[in-house]
């Protein structure tokens, strides 16, 4: 009995190794069965399953396997760190084949092997992405001048605020004279002290305006010595956040939180929310909706009561790049997924026309701009015109790989501030101290 | 034949002295096996690496390097660690003390014999409840009741007891109480089941010789459950005392990973847990090591030092 135990355990093991051998020997010929792609929110999924899937451009014979981790506490980069660092010993089912990246952490992976080269390792041409917004391509321009990823979306923000409260602040809902008592900081105070009288609340939280500064940036959150510099613009937020909160012209609500969707539903008191193309269709619509099932029109809730100006000062917020990871065994597939989702200019005016997002195609985008498109969702505007001009000015020079941890970092240890229940002085050495917890590489 | 059976009866008697003792270790051979490699090669291993500097940031390693005792220097010297160790304390003892006590009420009343509590069962069930639930689930549950537009605040609103909401988790006492209560509230009814399973055990026949010596139940209580009661209560205050330094799940949850505000509500655990997103397994080390030391230390303390006198507790002749 014994003896046919073991032969039977040994016969189990050999099977494993020979047809485990097998299939490696196999796959490089062909195509991979399954294709993992790890990213930290539906964002890309939606899209993907609209445009792609739907499209019927999914090998019957490839299961798609979604891997998504929350971004926050730097959950979704480890766990995508951890798989990526074993790659190499993976089997073919279990390799990372595309992976999603956002601006604020892109560069940690430009810069390495792990993202394929989009133009000679995966096959598309120099002219395939001749019509993205520049910038998109130089954030993942690895320091060789090779292009690792691609997006489908361009990112420029603007002022969302609500129409009606606009109206009874203003005496106007026209995006055009919105933008005249808002385009500088002093005239945005202005209106938020307006505002405030009438029982309304500039921006919701304290971390709302939080982008517009940090995205002006003149220098980087690292120097080129490891040394953690906070530059004049996050300054400017720290002041203004601080003034705002003691003046009562935010609700003090967290950026996320279910306070700050409170603030923008039908008797929320938030003026407006700052933003880019995302954030509307992919945040804040859905937080309008008195009735999520029902339709998407003026009446549900505050959906259609909204409007688009760029506010006091040009930002842009975020992006995700979708790279192919080196070893992966579905390459052609992952080309077309780039070739269909960021390069075909019809599937980018689809995507614009049907769901808001601003898409990385400046021809095509010129095109929706021109056209009579209306988004319901901002009261029939037509935004695409109006980010047009921000589009092509953006410049994120001064990003790096320390991002994201930085401004989860920074908003925490001066939430305290804000709430006073630290001096300023505090807030600045909590906030070293939390970087240099999370970076142990940097200081002070 | 003689020979033959001779040895009939050596084996006969082989297999009379066999021992089925042994077979005692093999079943208790899986929880070792498990042990040793889940926990004490860890265990060791967590030693060991807190001498290394080793870290990663993104995909760059760096490390392991040899450091010798730097980490611990640094834990204990360039950190905040005695601070979080305050906080810790803080939060468990506020919580520990009420639980402890209220217990010791619900566990001399259930096990009364005076008293005759009817539906026993039933509070028995419900007070275990809280523990029952997932701690996660339980402080994400907290964080929305006590949100700034929780219904929490809505109720005290709409009942004019506050005008404007109270923001729970921008305060240090009201960050701290929503930890300390959940904590009670989770461990209240396992307490109360340990000490009631204690006083079960004291003979019966001490209460009713107590009683017909004419004792009051308040002198019943101090003469002979407590003094009786103390094994199980030394087990209690360590097995939470340890608890109470590995508090972690509720915090976390409630403050987002955060301690917020000014960290006065960060634990020791806690403050490991910020040493992941790095992987900084040197510092993260010293530090386990430090908080395995310091618990280990208090653990035997408290067992000496309560359980120096033993001399009431009948056993002994």
């Amino acid at each position: 009995m014994k003896r046919f135990i073991v032969i039977l355990l040994v016969l189990v093991v050999l099977t494993g190794v020979v047809f485990a051998e097998g299939v490696r020997e196999a796959t490089p010929t062909q195509q991979g069965k399954v294709l993992n792609i790890y990213c930290w929110n539906e964002e890309f999924q939606t899209r993907f399953n609209d445009y792609f899937d739907a499209a019927g451009l999914v090998p019957d014979d490839v299961t798609v396997n979604w891997v998504i981790t929350p971004n926050a506490d730097n959950a979704y980069q480890n766990k995508l760190d951890e798989a990526l660092l074993a790659q190499k010993t993976a089997s073919n089912d279990d390799k990372v084949d595309i992976f999603l990246v956002e601006a604020d952490y892109a560069l940690k992976y430009v810069n390495t092997n792990y993202a394929l080269d989009v133009i000679n390792d995966v096959g598309l041409t120099d002219a395939d992405v001749s019509n993205m917004y520049q910038y998109t391509k130089d954030i993942m321009t690895s320091s060789d001048g090779k292009l690792k990823g691609l997006s489908w979306q361009s990112c420029p923000g603007g002022f969302i605020y609500r129409r009606s409260i606009a109206k009874d602040v203003l005496g106007t809902d026209d995006p055009a004279e919105v933008q005249m008592a808002l385009d500088n900081w002093e005239k945005f105070d202005a209106t938020a002290k307006a505002a405030k009288e009438k029982g309304y609340f500039m921006l919701s939280g304290y971390d709302d305006a939080f982008r517009v500064f940090s995205d002006n940036a003149k220098t980087p959150w690292v120097d080129e010595n490891g040394k953690i510099n906070i530059s004049d613009s996050i300054e400017e937020w720290i002041t203004q956040t601080k003034t705002y909160t003691e003046k009562g012209y935010n609700n003090k609500a967290n950026l996320w939180s279910a306070e700050s969707w409170n603030g923008a539903t039908l008797d929320g008191k938030v003026f407006g929310y700052f933003g880019p193309g995302w954030f509307i269709d992919f945040c804040l619509a859905p937080a309008c909706l008195a009735d999520a099932q029902g339709p998407k029109e003026l009446g549900n809730g505050s959906y259609g009561d909204w409007g688009l100006c760029k506010g006091p000062q040009g930002f842009s917020w975020g992006g995700t790049w979708i790279c192919v990871a080196e070893g992966t065994d579905n390459i052609e597939l992952a080309k077309s997924i780039l070739y269909t989702m960021t390069c075909d200019k019809d599937t980018l005016v689809s995507i614009a026309q049907e769901m808001g997002d601003f898409t990385n195609n400046v021809s095509a985008m010129e095109e929706v701009a021109e056209s009579d498109y209306k988004n319901v969702f901002l009261g029939g505007q037509n935004h695409i015109s109006m980010f047009l001009d921000s589009a092509t000015s953006i410049d994120r020079s001064t990003m790096g790989p320390y991002d994201q941890g930085m401004t989860e970092t920074i908003q925490a240890a001066f939430a305290d501030y804000f709430n006073s229940n630290v001096t300023k002085a505090k807030a600045y050495e909590n906030f070293y101290t939390a970087a240099i917890e999370r970076y142990p590489n940097l200081t002070k | 034949m003689n020979e033959i059976n001779l040895v009939e009866k050596d084996k006969l008697k082989r297999r009379k002295s066999v021992s089925y003792s042994r077979w005692g270790y093999f079943f208790i051979l899986p929880f070792f096996v498990v042990y040793i490699l889940f926990s004490l090669v860890p265990l060791i291993s967590t030693f060991y690496f807190s001498f290394f500097e080793n870290y990663r940031i993104g995909l760059m390693e760096v490390g392991p390097n040899f450091i010798g005792w730097a980490n611990y220097h640094k834990v204990i010297y360039e950190t905040e660690v005695p601070r979080f160790a305050l906080n810790t304390f803080i939060i468990w003892i506020v919580g520990f003390l009420p639980q402890l006590l209220i217990a010791l009420l619900f566990a001399v009343w259930f096990t009364s014999n005076r008293l005759k509590l009817k539906l026993q069962q039933f509070f028995k069930t419900v007070i275990y409840m809280p523990n029952l639930i997932m701690a996660s689930a339980f402080a994400m549950l907290f964080f929305t009741l006590f949100s700034d537009s929780g219904p929490m605040n809505q109720m005290l609103i709409s009942m004019n007891i506050i005008q404007e909401p109270i923001r729970f988790m921008t305060r240090t006492d009201t960050t701290r109480g929503l930890i300390e209560m959940m904590n009670f509230l989770m461990w209240f009814g396992n307490t109360t089941l340990l000490l009631m399973a204690g006083i079960m055990g004291i003979d019966q026949s001490l209460f009713d010789a107590a009683y017909i010596d004419g004792a009051s139940s308040t002198k019943t209580f101090f003469k002979v459950t407590l003094p009786l009661l103390k094994p199980i209560f030394v087990y209690t205050l360590i097995t939470s005392m340890i608890g109470g330094i590995q508090m972690f799940d509720v915090p976390q949850i409630l403050t987002n990973g955060k301690g917020t505000p000014d960290r006065t509500t960060e634990t020791l655990i806690m403050y490991l847990n910020n040493h992941l997103a790095s992987k900084n397994y040197g510092v993260a080390g010293a530090l386990s090591v430090l908080i395995f030391i310091v618990t280990a230390f208090l653990g035997i303390f408290v067992y000496k030092s309560l359980m120096k006198e033993n001399s009431i507790t009948g056993g002994k002749k």
